[in-house]
């Protein structure tokens, strides 16, 4: 593979350069009924499971096939759905928020044939390319990060425990029987790319053991001075360490009773890892967040299971516990529910028994002052 | 052929959710047919080597990326993060696999001429694949050597019209909502707002000069499909201050069952006939709506436009005319000092092109974040070290009861000595001519 310059000169890198250009303008890649109708909508309807209708002031029309994703694909996929695009849409398409591709069609005689093209594709294991639904009450897709597949501090794969579960409960994706929608994301580490934190459901990759301590290299790669002050419960102090070879080096030591497997020292410095295939990592379960200010104000999600294994390749742990939880839910909630909306209604002591989970020490917040707002001050519960 | 075999990930080529084990094989075949010979600038097997290195991982249970080291293009502080694998000897064609984030057009609108041409560069220089979209909304290409990012930048810039996203500690790539595109709820142009912003910043989003990270995202409408409120150091949320407007023919519609509600949302299942008292009016949080016989009434001035008579009803209410956007500042996820959700700072800002009023806010907050902020710290928790009312001092906005949630439950008022009658400057011979010792 011979090198092929671009036009770009090392010898004169601001030769022709052009910077901070920004984005293309979105307005380029709109489809003609959506240009025309901007700003100029009356009213959408779900017509069907991953169909919506969008009408216009004009009278216009717009049809929306809304498919899933495995948010991770390469450009075969791509050109794939830019294939179906230029057959069914005109040449445009669109991705939601929620890594969903939708494909919109000007009129409702163009739906069932770009259903059926759509459904018609699968891989060759047998998996859908692209499966129709993500829409109402339903289940959208999750929500994820990169996991083992491309990032450093990942506890758990996020690709992986993201296609069990959706594997699981795919009907969910496909139909809308749930009391309301159903926000599930999943992210690999505490760090929480996405927005997890505020999810119905949320997975998050963990880690269960302290930091090793790489002495022989931790003061050539990192600043010790960072490395103390990325603690945030100060269990990391500078010390002088003696290597098997008699040299005395500047490192650190860290009182393990303190440490909350946050990572973010790791993150500071390279030589303190903390990922542990030999029971350490493992993924905790988050439930009842919420974004939309719809009825009840935006909630954080709330820790209800402190550990479930790393179990490649399906995590069958994880995934019967997503599944109790969205049983449980389905069951109990009333229409227009969201998760947390109902558990908060039936309280926490009952979720727990609902939902078949166990209620253990590791739950009863005790970091900072917040974890007080979290204690019960009152005498109404439920036995 | 498989280059390596993997066993593990086959089984997630089962079951019916798109297998991203499959696309990534997908990708290895046709980069080892290469029916179109294209001259691939960085290994021919580097898909087969991910395939390898990440059946690696879910053997031992653990990452195999090292931390990124500083790549990226001449002049920008970001937009690149260089990634390398701790296996080199037994992956080469993954041994060096930056990530390379590229500014996503508003609200993810494509044309299938501009998404082909992406394709081809990315296949040329890189690994072929992607994340549509990555969290933070930017177009994510995963996998490249050293010598390419400035290849890429080059054609990005010149063929394509694109330019890097954001990382590290500058401002990172905005993002929004598809807004009026195609959303009757949208109370801004969220998609208009976005693209402004990125384009007025370019230098904060290219140039590191923050403490830490800053996102602005924007949100049409409080349903918040973009999570503006949970995720973005500065969230948009757009809101109207005016009446809902009500059709009152299709309320009646949807009384004697013509219409379903929520859009159609809930056909899945038998919930019953549609009950306008116990689905719309007793779930109206503020209780500010009733029906006079077949009329639906609102009071508008108790509506919190919480959005959930809308929702249900979309024929029969739309959102009012006079709009504009509330600005929350500080969310983010819980590392390190626990999440923080956007606080309220201005309740109601017109939000019309060119912005001014909201460019004006921006940088004031941005002079005092860069001055005040202490290293890796997000501006939310600088707001939590300092308060909210220095916050609206930097803003300089007026105090509104709608900032907080309830007043404070402590009597412990940090009074300026202005605003105390006479002053705090006593003399004890005073006090003690009235109070002997």
């Amino acid at each position: 593979m011979a090198f092929i310059s671009s036009g770009y000169d090392p010898k004169q890198p601001m030769k022709d350069r052009i910077t901070d250009i920004g984005p293309k303008d979105y307005k380029e890649f709109l489809p003609p009924v959506i240009k025309k109708n901007y700003g100029k909508w009356l009213y959408h309807e779900i017509l069907e499971p991953g169909v919506l209708m969008h009408k216009a002031e004009s009278g216009d029309e717009v049809y929306t096939v809304r498919v899933g994703s495995p948010r991770l694909m390469g450009v075969q996929t791509i050109r794939e759905i830019c294939e179906i695009a230029d057959k069914h849409c005109g040449g445009h398409v669109r991705w939601t928020t929620r890594n969903n591709v939708e494909f919109m069609v000007d009129s409702k005689d163009k739906v069932a044939p770009l259903k059926e093209d759509l459904l018609s594709r699968k891989h060759t294991g047998g998996s859908f390319k692209f499966p129709i639904g993500g829409t109402g009450a339903g289940m959208t897709n999750i929500i994820h990060t990169q996991g083992w597949v491309h990032c450093h501090t990942a506890a758990s794969d996020a690709s992986g425990t993201v296609k069990a579960v959706m594997d699981d409960l795919f009907d969910e994706f496909t139909q809308m029987r749930l009391p309301a929608q159903l926000r599930v994301s999943m992210a690999c580490c505490v760090n929480m790319c996405g927005a997890v934190h505020c999810s119905d459901i949320g997975f998050v990759g963990y880690h269960r053991k302290p930091p090793i301590i790489d002495h022989k290299i931790l003061d050539q790669i990192c600043e010790v001075p960072l490395a103390v002050a990325a603690c945030p419960t100060a269990a990391i102090r500078p010390t002088k360490v003696d290597l098997p070879d008699g040299t005395k080096v500047n490192s650190v030591a860290i009182k393990n009773e303190r440490c909350m497997f946050c990572g973010n020292c790791y993150t500071m410095c390279p030589a303190l890892p903390l990922s542990d295939g030999q029971g350490g990592d493992g993924l905790i379960i988050m439930v009842g967040g919420k974004v939309s200010n719809r009825i009840s104000n935006p909630k954080f999600s709330k820790v209800v299971v402190d550990f479930v294994p790393n179990e490649p390749p399906r995590w069958p742990t994880l995934v019967k516990k997503v599944r109790q939880i969205v049983e449980a839910y389905s069951k109990g909630a009333h229409k227009y529910e969201r998760l947390g909306e109902w558990a908060e209604r039936i309280g926490w002591e009952r979720f727990f028994e609902v939902c078949d989970l166990e209620f253990t020490w590791h739950l009863i917040d005790d970091f900072r002052d917040p974890a007080y707002e979290t204690w019960r001050q009152t005498t109404n519960f439920k036995f | 052929m498989a280059k390596h075999k993997t066993p593990l990930l086959d089984e997630l080529e089962k079951g019916p959710w798109p297998s991203f084990v499959s696309d990534i094989k997908r990708e290895a075949e046709s980069r080892a047919k290469n029916e179109k010979g294209v001259e691939y600038q960085i290994p021919v097997d580097v898909c087969d080597d991910l395939l390898g290195v990440l059946e690696l991982s879910y053997t031992d249970g653990e990452t195999h990326w090292k931390h990124g080291g500083i790549v990226g293009v001449f002049g920008y502080g970001g937009g690149v993060i260089g990634r390398y694998c701790d296996q080199p000897e037994m992956f080469p064609g993954v041994a060096h696999f930056h990530t390379v984030r590229v500014n996503q057009p508003s609200g993810l609108y494509y044309s299938t001429e501009f998404l082909n041409k992406l394709c081809d560069l990315w296949e040329f220089r890189g690994s072929g694949m992607t994340n549509m979209h990555g969290s933070t909304g930017d177009i994510v290409w995963l996998g490249t050597t050293t010598p390419q990012l400035e290849e890429i930048f080059y054609e990005l810039t010149h063929n394509l019209d694109t330019d890097l996203g954001g990382s590290g500690s500058n401002l990172r790539t905005p993002a929004c909502c598809l807004g009026m595109s195609r959303c009757e709820y949208s109370c801004i142009d969220a998609q208009d707002l976005c693209n402004d912003l990125t384009h007025e910043f370019q230098d904060f989003l290219h140039r590191p000069a923050f403490p830490y990270k800053f996102k602005f995202k924007m949100d049409g409408c409080p349903n918040g499909c973009v999570a503006s409120i949970a995720r973005s150091d500065l969230s948009f949320i757009g809101l109207w201050k005016d009446n809902i407007r009500i059709n009152q023919e299709a309320v009646r519609a949807y009384i004697g069952g013509e219409i379903p509600p929520n859009g159609g949302a809930h056909a899945g299942r038998d919930w019953g006939k549609f009950n306008i008292q116990k689905e719309i009016i007793d779930l109206c949080p503020t209780k500010c709506m009733w029906m006079e016989g077949d009329t639906l009434k609102i009071n508008d001035k108790e509506c919190n436009h919480c959005m959930h008579c809308i929702n249900a009803m979309p024929r029969a209410l739309r959102i009012g005319e006079d709009t504009g956007c509330a600005l929350l500042l500080g969310a983010k996820a819980p590392i390190l000092d626990g999440a923080q959700m956007g606080t309220l700072v201005v309740p109601f800002i017109k939000c019309e092109s060119p912005y001014t009023e909201i460019k004006d806010l921006i940088e004031k907050l941005f002079e005092f974040w860069m001055e005040e902020g202490k290293n890796r710290e997000r501006v939310g928790e600088t707001m939590k070290r300092i308060g909210l009312y220095k916050i609206l001092q930097v803003l300089e906005v007026e105090v509104d009861a709608r900032v907080v949630q309830e007043p404070r439950t402590n009597p412990y008022i940090f009074w300026k000595e202005e605003e105390v009658t006479g002053g705090w400057d006593r003399k004890i011979e005073d006090y003690r001519s009235r109070h002997k010792m």
